[in-house]
Order: C-alpha cells, then sequence, then structure tokens
C-alpha cells in the first residue's frame, strides 16, 4: 500500500466527474415522466442482484472472536509488561521511578530499598488498570525500555480497581530462555538500524 | 354434525397451530440467517449446530422473562392487544389449504379446516382485522412511539386494504369463487392455466399489498425500529412481544400460501409433485420477504399512502374495468 495516490490533492486529474443529476420536475407531467422512469427502470432488482450474489458467493468477512483473533500492531498498546535483560536474564527495572513520576493518571505505585549488593531493588511495583488510559508514557519514559505495552487486551474484573503486579508482568523466565521475548516497537523502544545511526560521545572525538 | 368431522377439525386446528407456531420460530432462524449471508455475516453460530438452537434459546428467554405491565397503560388493553395479533393470524388459516387432500390409514384427510365458500375474504378480513393488535397495543401502551406506530397503523391499514381487495376483485370475477379450493381447481391443468398470465397486474398489486399487510420492509412503517423504537411493541416484553413476533411471522407464511393459491397454481392437480410444488413456491414468496429486506429501503408512511392511493388503486380500477370488458364481449 502506497501513500502517493492519496498524497495527490489535485482531484481534477484523478479521475473524478460531476454526476449528471437531472433537474427536477416542476409541472405534473414532468413528474409523472419521472415516476414512470423511475418504476420500469429495474433499479429495485439491482439491488436484489446484489444482494443474492453476496450471498450465493459466501465471502463471509466475520471473524468468529473467542476463537479467532485478528492480528493486533505490535506499537498497539495494552496491558504492560516487563522484560528481562536477554544477556543475563535479571529484570531491566532499575527502580528509578521515572514511570510513577510521569504517569498522568497516577496508576503506577512503586516501592524499592537498597538490597545487600548495595543495588536498588524493586520490592513492590503494581499497575492500577482501572485508572491506567494506557497512554504509553510509562514506556516512553523508561530509560531501560523494562515496562512496556504488550498485546494483551482483554481484560475483566470484579471491580473497578484492577491491579497488575510486578510479577504477572515479568517475561516469565523460560520464555526468555526460549528466545521468545517479543521487544516493544512502540514509544521509547529503539528504532531499527539504530546501530548504524547512534554517534560516539564527544568526549572520544 | 357428527363426532368424527368434530375431532378431525380439532386434530386439524392443533397441527396447524403447532407447526405453525413451531414454522414462526424458525422464521425467524432463517431470517438471521439469510440476512446475515446477504450481508457477508455468518449470523448465529453459537447455540446448537450451526445456530440452530437459537430459536429454543429465544424461546426460553421470552417464557421466562418477567411479565411487565407498565403503570400508566390501559392494562386490560395492553394484555389483550397481543393476543389478537397472533389469534388472528392462525384463524385466517383455517381457509387456507395447505396441501391437496390425501388418504391415510384409508381415511381421505383434507388439509384445510374449514373449506367455507367465502375462502379469501375470510382470509383477508382476518389478517385485516389482526391489525386491531398494533393498533390496540400502541394506543394503550403510555408511550409515545407506540402511540405513533398505532396512528402509522390505522393510515398504512386503510391504503394497502383497498389495494388489497380491488387487486384480487379481478382474479374473483374470472374464476367466480371465493373459495381457495376453487380458485386451485380452476388452475389446476398446469402451468399455462394459471391466473398469473390471465391477471399480471393484479399478481403484482396483491405481491406489493402483501408486503404493508404482513408490513414487511418496503413498508416496514408501523414497527420501524430505527425512527420509533419498535413501534407498538415499545413497551412490551416477554411472552406478551413474543406473540406479536409470533403473528408477524405466521401472517408471512400465510401469505405466503395464499400468492401461489391464488396466482400461481397452488398445488395444481393435487398429486405429491403438486403438493411439494405449493411448498416450493411458498418457499420462494416466504425467502423473498427476507430478501426484500436486505436489499431494499424503506419508504415513508405518506409515500406508502402516495403509491397506495394515487398509483396502486386507479391501476386496480383500471384492472377491474378491462377485465370486466373483456369478460362481457
Amino acid at each position: 500500500m502506497h501513500n502517493e495516490q492519496f498524497n495527490n490533492r489535485n482531484v481534477s486529474d484523478n479521475g473524478y466527474y460531476l454526476v449528471d443529476i437531472e433537474d427536477y420536475p416542476t409541472d405534473g407531467w414532468g413528474k409523472f415522466k419521472r415516476v414512470v422512469k423511475r418504476t420500469f427502470r429495474g433499479e429495485l432488482f439491482v439491488g436484489l442482484w446484489v444482494v443474492l450474489r453476496e450471498m450465493i458467493k459466501f465471502d463471509i468477512h466475520t471473524v468468529s472472536y473467542p476463537q479467532e483473533k485478528m492480528p493486533i500492531g505490535p506499537r498497539y498498546r495494552a496491558v504492560h509488561e516487563m522484560k528481562r535483560l536477554w544477556e543475563s536474564g535479571t529484570e531491566r527495572c532499575i527502580g528509578c521511578g521515572l514511570c510513577e513520576k510521569i504517569c498522568i493518571s497516577d496508576c503506577i505505585r512503586i516501592d524499592t530499598k537498597v538490597d545487600e549488593n548495595s543495588r536498588k531493588e524493586v520490592t513492590e511495583y503494581s499497575i492500577n488498570l482501572g485508572r491506567c488510559i494506557f497512554c504509553g508514557y510509562c514506556a516512553e519514559v523508561c530509560p531501560e525500555l523494562a515496562i512496556t505495552h504488550g498485546g494483551r487486551y482483554e481484560n475483566a474484573s470484579e471491580q473497578r480497581e484492577h491491579f497488575v503486579m510486578f510479577e504477572d508482568m515479568l517475561t516469565p523466565i523460560d520464555t526468555l530462555k526460549a528466545g521468545k521475548q517479543l521487544e516493544f516497537e512502540g514509544f521509547g523502544a529503539i528504532t531499527p538500524h539504530e546501530d548504524e545511526r547512534v554517534k560516539k560521545t564527544p568526549l572520544s572525538y | 354434525m357428527d363426532v368424527a368431522y368434530l375431532i378431525e377439525t380439532v386434530i386439524k386446528v392443533v397441527v396447524v397451530l403447532l407447526i405453525f407456531s413451531a414454522l414462526a420460530g424458525i422464521g425467524t432462524y432463517f431470517e438471521r440467517k439469510v440476512l446475515a449471508f446477504m450481508q457477508r455475516r455468518l449470523g448465529p453460530m453459537n447455540v446448537g449446530p450451526y445456530g440452530l438452537l437459537q430459536v429454543a434459546a429465544d424461546g426460553v428467554k421470552l417464557f421466562t422473562k418477567e411479565d411487565i405491565i407498565p403503570s400508566n397503560v390501559v392494562p386490560n388493553i395492553f394484555k389483550i392487544a397481543p393476543v389478537i395479533t397472533a389469534a388472528t393470524a392462525f384463524m385466517a388459516a383455517a381457509a387456507i389449504p395447505f396441501l391437496p387432500q390425501f388418504t391415510l390409514f384409508s381415511y381421505t384427510v383434507h388439509p384445510i379446516v374449514a373449506d367455507i365458500n367465502i375462502g379469501i375474504l375470510y382470509v383477508l378480513g382476518m389478517m385485516g382485522v389482526g391489525l386491531y393488535g398494533p393498533l390496540l397495543g400502541g394506543m394503550a401502551s403510555a408511550n409515545k412511539f407506540s402511540l405513533l406506530s398505532a396512528a402509522r397503523g390505522a393510515a398504512v391499514f386503510i391504503s394497502y386494504e383497498v389495494v388489497t381487495g380491488l387487486s384480487i376483485l379481478a382474479p374473483i370475477m374470472i374464476v367466480g369463487s371465493l373459495s381457495l379450493v376453487d380458485f386451485n381447481a380452476y388452475q389446476s391443468g398446469g402451468i399455462t392455466h394459471w391466473l398469473v398470465w390471465s391477471q399480471p397486474v393484479a399478481f403484482v398489486l396483491f405481491w406489493i399489498a402483501a408486503f404493508a399487510e404482513t408490513g414487511r420492509t418496503p413498508f416496514h412503517l408501523i414497527a420501524n425500529d430505527h425512527e420509533i423504537i419498535d413501534g407498538f411493541g415499545t413497551e412490551y416484553s416477554g411472552m406478551r412481544w413474543g406473540l406479536f413476533f409470533i403473528g408477524e411471522y405466521a401472517n408471512m407464511f400465510f401469505i405466503s400460501f395464499v400468492i401461489p393459491l391464488l396466482f400461481l397454481g397452488g398445488y395444481g392437480d393435487g398429486s405429491m409433485l403438486g403438493a411439494l410444488g405449493l411448498l416450493g413456491k411458498m418457499a420462494f414468496f416466504f425467502f423473498f420477504f427476507l430478501w426484500t429486506r436486505a436489499a431494499w429501503p424503506d419508504v415513508r408512511p405518506d409515500q406508502l399512502m402516495w403509491l397506495c392511493w394515487k398509483v396502486l388503486m386507479p391501476i386496480a380500477v383500471i384492472n377491474i374495468v378491462i377485465t370486466g370488458l373483456v369478460m362481457m364481449f
């Protein structure tokens, strides 16, 4: 699918033409002629043929939803996911709290502590999906590409406050080991061919 | 009047009632499926194989729903109105010969409840009385949309009933009888004897009026969902609403029997093939009701009245005059 045909806004040379519309009849004889013409032109049978043709072709466009699902775009912003580092399998989240800070609907809550290696460790992390508006700011602001959006859009809950916890969002370790962790291509993700475009820091010039 | 005749009639009534109540339910299934296929959808698929048990699910829902009588309605009229629609629809079936007579265990069965000599007049009259369902239900509902629907019902009714009566007059003049059995006997000589060849105008007029009679799509004005919610059915729920529905679909089946009996030879010479032919013709006319619903837009009430009074009625009168002149000379 290319955009060129839509970018050309000069409608005069795109095959557009004015529809030839007759003037409305003013006198009785003209109205009578119009009625006769419309009656015997057989437009109603054109309509009948069109729907019968579709029935015979049986070209069903239905997706039987719970059994079949339409593919969604990789940039779709549904329930969040927490990614792991490819090499070590540890969580990417460093507990910086930027996502909590930027969240405009105030639905992320994060608690951290300093662990025995003097590194920051996430102890509590929850997202209230009842408040989340799936704007994608948390994924955009994350410096480690740790929190991203996934494709799980079917949510049902017994109450308005529907929380999702860190462990539920984290990629299971066996999924990572199988090499099936999907990188998010939306806000904040690295663009393709980023390696060729990146420049060295000015310090090394 | 002997006892055997009474028992036979009661059995016939029960059989007609049961078969056409079931057919009305299955008719809704056909309608959903046909409309869905014409709109590239699948229609009901989840209840039973290919959604066949959807009818049963709807029935369970309608029967078990709470029977709500809103506080401002006129209760007695509100309660009786759906019964009128359903009852008159089935009463009209009494004079329709559904099949040729056949012999069952050396007993000749006439598949018509009452072969009265005013058959078609009775059928059309009974269907006309059926209008009191929407009219009274709409007026008793204490709802603006129901009232609009009742007013439309009355206006539409006097429009199409004129066309129905006048269009059927010319074939009656030719056949010389009002009984549908006599109509069938007149056309039993094969396809060339069909009344549609001598009365094509009356056939088309009666067909058009049948759409108004049953309230189907080009003339779906009385319960027009997208203009006046559900019209007279707005305040109804549960089985009372279901009775309106059964009446409408039973009416569609009966008029689909009447049109072939009047114009297209009915069951012909009374053989097995003729009986199947009548069922086939009935199936076509029923399918056509669904087909037009998928294809055609609705007209406005004033357009329907314009059509009936200014176009169809003059044509019907001219048709009668020409038929009379041809028969006279």
